[in-house]
């Protein structure tokens, strides 16, 4: 558990993780609007190398950065509203596949996330700072 | 008469040309870069009234359970697999026109989610081989991109500002496939965040049209939001700021009563996406309504204006959802009327994802003698330029 307190802050705290990762990975990301999530996969994204612009896929639903050590899957089930459409796009064959898995709102679908998926809490603790828990238990 | 040359030899060893009588040109589209199917034919008639949509098929995910008897699929892309049949027929049968008077077949070959791109574009692919007809990939940014010059005459270079749900990007369009991307956006697209914000403040999905309708009745100047990145000194666009910002404003007890904040009804279901609901105070949510739509369009407005100054460009096109929103339609005609820029906007209709635009875009390729090979691959991060 940490606090960050910018959005610099929490991009570098992504970044630091990214150190550690390795193939398979899930990261399941939970926190409300604006806490933080989509910052935090910007710097994922740039400590496993990849030069790709980092956005929000809550329409998109599934946003894909390669050219880092690792491809990045990059979910969002803000807008996904049953298990049928998380099947659809392939939810499943790709968090099982050879790069790492982000999942923005995973606990909207958490029986879908597997076993080995690692839960990061990011809480809004004040206008500027953020609680960012990264080893939550759900 | 005007005459078109059309290379069909993307599956066969060797080149071979057709001239196709240009009148007749009929394109069977179909887009599958999300989560819904939709497949549209359209006939170029002549190039003074414009083209013809034949039919426009959308099927949305949901529609499609319902008639399937909600049945899970286990597979990706089986929802599209399982409609686009269906779909064909459809558009087929209202166009009045059998899969043989087809002249070309075009399919979104992206951005988008892989599995689903690959069924719309195998299917395309598949019709036009087994047709002898040419296939076009087309990019789904590039149907948004065109869709302001549906019926019309000519292609003038332009700024065109796409914005939608799912990006929001500023384009210098010097032709057909000829696009320089000037800015984006670095974190949620303009779409994006009206339905976030909609959501926060407890109104319906989708929520720009609920936004808008709000706002109508609000005062734009009553909450001081932030205009993010008007100072970064390039072209993008940051709008998670605003939705965080709009966040904190629900939060202060001087917007929204602690007696109201008491009374928030309970929540029916438990939503990880619910936050504390207010009592609904209408004049609190017009205001915010009107104020957060104020700031999305400012920062839309100068951002497009300094492209158009910077490039010296003289039209300024809009596309996407979000260009359903009048007020932002009748805030960028005012601004380019006022120094002299013609602004051109897709029809509402258009504006939303819809394969008519990408048969719209296939049309406007094969005039310009451009095509692709069957052999080409589908691309989720396929870019505009």
């Amino acid at each position: 558990m940490f606090i960050s307190v910018s959005a610099a802050e929490t991009e570098g705290a992504g970044a630091h993780l990214a150190e550690k990762i390795k193939a398979g990975d899930v990261l399941a990301l939970v926190g409300d609007l604006g806490a933080g999530k989509t910052q935090f996969v910007k710097g994922l994204a740039r400590g496993l190398g990849s030069k790709e612009a980092v956005t929000s896929p809550t329409f998109t639903l599934l946003h894909e950065y390669r050219g880092g050590r690792l491809p990045i899957y990059h979910f969002d089930f803000y807008r996904i509203e049953n298990l049928t459409a998380l099947w659809a796009i392939g939810f499943d064959e790709t968090v099982f596949g050879d790069g790492v898995s982000v999942i923005e709102w995973a606990d909207r679908f958490g029986d879908a996330i597997p076993p080995h998926a690692r839960w990061i809490r990011f809480e809004i603790a004040s206008e500027s700072q953020r609680r960012i828990d990264l080893s939550a238990l759900t | 008469m005007r005459f078109l040359v059309i290379r069909i030899s993307s599956f066969t060893r060797h080149s071979s040309f057709v001239i196709c009588d240009f009148l007749l040109v009929t394109i069977l589209a179909i887009e599958t870069s999300c989560d819904e199917t939709a497949v549209a034919i359209l006939r170029d008639r002549n190039r003074e009234s414009g083209p013809d949509i034949l039919a426009s098929e959308v099927a949305s995910q949901i529609a499609a359970h319902e008639k399937f008897g909600g049945v899970v699929p286990e597979l990706a892309s089986r929802n599209h697999l399982a409609q686009l049949p269906h779909l064909l027929d459809r558009a087929t049968t209202s166009a009045k026109i059998a899969m043989n008077e087809i002249d070309a077949f075009a399919a979104t070959s992206g951005p988008g989610l892989a599995s689903s791109l690959l069924v719309g574009n195998s299917t395309a692919k598949g019709l036009a081989i087994g047709a002898g007809k040419p296939f076009l990939a087309i990019n789904h940014l590039e149907g948004h991109l065109l869709s302001p010059f549906f019926g019309r005459e000519k292609i003038a270079p332009n700024i065109s500002l796409i914005v939608s749900g799912g990006h929001t990007l500023l384009v210098k369009m010097r032709g057909i496939g000829d696009y320089e991307i000037l800015g984006r956006t670095v974190d949620d697209a303009a779409g994006e965040v009206f339905d976030k914000v909609a959501r926060l403040l407890g109104l319906s999905y989708p929520g720009g049209p609920a936004i808008e309708a709000r706002a109508k009745n609000g005062n734009p100047k009553k909450f001081d939001l932030p205009r993010s990145m008007l100072n970064s000194g390039d072209l993008n666009f940051s709008f998670s700021g605003l939705k965080t910002a709009v966040r904190y404003l629900l939060q202060k007890p001087s917007v929204v009563p602690k007696r109201a904040n008491a009374e928030r009804p309970r929540k029916r279901k438990e939503d990880a996406r619910e936050i504390p609901r207010f009592t609904r105070d209408d004049s609190v949510v017009n205001d915010l309504c009107a104020s957060f739509q104020r700031a999305v369009i400012d920062v839309l407005r100068e951002k497009s204006i300094r492209a158009l100054r910077q490039t010296n460009s003289r039209t300024l096109t809009l596309s996407g959802g979000v260009s359903c929103n009048y007020t932002l339609r009748e805030d960028l005609l005012a601004i380019c009327e006022k120094n002299g820029i013609e602004f051109l906007v897709a029809e509402p209709w258009l504006c939303t994802d819809n394969a008519a635009m990408i048969a719209f875009a296939a049309l406007l390729r094969l005039q310009s003698g451009l095509q692709s090979e069957v052999t080409d691959e589908i691309d989720p991060n396929l870019a505009l330029a």
